[in-house]
């Protein structure tokens, strides 16, 4: 399979990058990773190549077990390739996990307990040792965008789960990271809260001008929030297609009743098919 | 408050009421106050021996508290060690585990012989022993159950071992450690008592028991039981009360209407 390039549509963003260098933020070429547990040893990625866009909004989709989030963990150093070479931020996914260059939103919140909602969006910024006012000014700047403006002192435990995963969300986003990853942020959430937190992101994606890796198996959720939608095959899992989502933005509540969003809704769904029959593996 | 009194009514009313058969039973069968005195007797003896028995468990709790902290102190450092340390952890904990059901109280004898009959310090050597492995434990549980995806967070944020133990590890542990302290509060007390009855000083519960229970005063030895029991309830809620201080966003601290 060729190496693919994503070009996000460039928008106007306030945001200022921690590092210039190209024009992909994420470089993924020939990648696979095999896990081993004793004699079993089980591929779940093959010949992954991957460029993502600065600014870009990727969404990773496919079957349970198709390595999405493996994927994912691989961008953020989390978990190590077999072969190949992963390059984030001009540097190599190491480096770039070293330099705090990303931030990550898993799909529970994981925020400490002992901390009130306040000093765990603080956490990184404590890590990269700023000043006590420059942390709590930042701080409550990303509640306020995160909407949660007054909660400052709450224990997470205070909060519903759609909350708690907003305070995630700030965290992630306090230190004004080049990359955000996400692994299936939403997927413990109703859809009510799910619905309004896809509208906040967004809103907080073009604010920012972050690039986002978001890891999902709903399939409107990805098309809804993507600028580009990888989809991906059973294990061992391959990139099938990628496919460019040209909807207008910004996107809101109106976006869902589109009929170019439905096109895009059923094409994913069809890629996601065909390659679910395992009779027609590799006919790319 | 008056809910909270509400809450409390039941217990209360059972202890008054156990106490009153009890005073009943022994007066109706004229029970020898050998075999059980009545509460009203324990309640004059009490009374009557407050000054021996206020010295009694103040020296009895000076050697519980100062076991406790000496035990105490060492197990929190030790745990501290193995959770940095993985190889003393996998050496050291299956011994840990096995002298958890040593009954240490056997050595007390041995403590006496080491640290003097009449020292408080055999006394609390036997408590430190005694205190030294729930706790110890109990912290390493704490500093290792940490959750996965926390410390996946951590690495994230490419955080240093020690910033992973500062912020992570250690308030993890609170919660574990105050659980085994709390135990540990009531053992601290029946270790020192225990270790008395192998001989100590005069003025401390354990010989004041045996001494009183040998002159068959039993009023007596039943009034510093009386003492040893509210001492008990004593350390403990002090420790409770720490807890709710130092871990205040804990599971057990939330009030039920939060």
């Amino acid at each position: 399979m060729a190496a693919r390039t994503l070009s996000a549509r460039r928008r106007v963003s306030d945001a200022s990058d921690r590092s210039g260098t190209g024009s992909s933020v994420v470089s993924i070429s020939a990648v696979h990773k095999v896990f081993s547990d004793g004699d079993q040893r089980t591929v779940a990625l093959e010949g992954i190549d991957l460029d993502i866009a600065r600014g870009a909004f990727v969404s990773l989709i496919g079957p349970s077990g198709c390595g999405k989030s493996t994927l994912l963990r691989l961008i953020g150093d989390l978990t190590q390739a077999t072969t190949g070479t992963i390059t984030v931020n001009g540097k190599t996914a190491h480096l770039a996990r070293l330099a705090r260059d990303y931030g990550i939103v898993f799909q529970a919140p994981v925020l400490f307990d002992w901390r009130t909602v306040e000093r765990n969006v603080e956490l990184p910024l404590e890590l990269e040792r700023l000043p006590q006012a420059e942390r709590q000014r930042r701080a409550s700047e990303m509640l306020a965008l995160m909407e949660l403006g007054g909660f400052e002192r709450h224990y997470p435990w205070q909060l519903s789960g759609g909350m708690q995963q907003r305070v995630a969300i700030a965290r992630a986003l306090s230190f004004e990271p080049a990359l955000l990853l996400m692994d299936e942020p939403f997927g413990a959430l109703d859809e009510m809260s799910r619905e309004r937190l896809n509208l906040e992101l967004l809103r907080i994606w073009q604010k920012t001008g972050t690039t986002v890796v978001f890891v999902t198996h709903s399939i409107p959720e990805a098309v809804f929030l993507s600028t580009e939608v990888v989809v991906m095959s059973r294990r061992p899992g391959r990139i099938v297609d990628i496919i460019k989502v040209d909807l207008a933005q910004p996107r809101n509540d109106l976006t869902r009743e589109d009929p170019r969003y439905f096109e895009l809704v059923t094409r994913v769904r069809e890629t996601l098919r065909r390659r679910d029959t395992p009779q027609t593996t590799d006919s790319t | 408050m008056i809910s909270r009194a509400r809450r409390y009514l039941p217990a209360a009313a059972l202890f008054i009421g156990v106490l009153a058969g009890w005073e009943l039973v022994v007066r109706a069968f004229s029970v020898k106050q050998f075999l059980l005195p009545a509460p009203s007797a324990i309640a004059s003896a009490l009374l009557e021996h407050r000054d021996e028995l206020a010295a009694a468990a103040g020296s009895t709790l000076y050697e519980a508290i100062g076991g406790f902290a000496i035990g105490g102190t060492a197990a929190i450092a030790v745990a501290l060690a193995t959770a940095r340390w993985t190889a003393a952890r996998s050496a050291l904990l299956p011994f840990a585990i096995a002298a958890n059901s040593v009954p240490i109280i056997a050595f007390a004898p041995i403590m006496n012989n080491w640290f003097g009959v009449l020292s408080p310090l055999s006394k609390m050597m036997v408590v430190a022993v005694l205190v030294f492995f729930p706790i110890m434990i109990n912290t390493v549980r704490g500093l290792t159950l940490v959750d996965p995806a926390s410390l996946e967070l951590m690495r994230s944020y490419a955080a240093s071992e020690i910033s992973i133990l500062l912020r992570l590890r250690i308030p993890n542990a609170l919660p574990f450690v105050f659980t085994a302290l709390k135990v540990s509060a009531t053992l601290a007390l029946i270790g020192a008592i225990v270790a008395e009855y192998f001989g100590g000083a005069q003025s401390v519960l354990g010989q004041y028991i045996i001494t009183e229970a040998a002159f068959f005063r039993f009023a007596n030895a039943w009034a510093a039981v009386v003492v040893a029991s509210a001492s008990s309830i004593a350390f403990f809620v002090i420790i409770l009360a720490l807890e709710r201080l130092a871990i205040p966003w804990h599971a057990s601290a939330r009030s039920p209407d939060a």
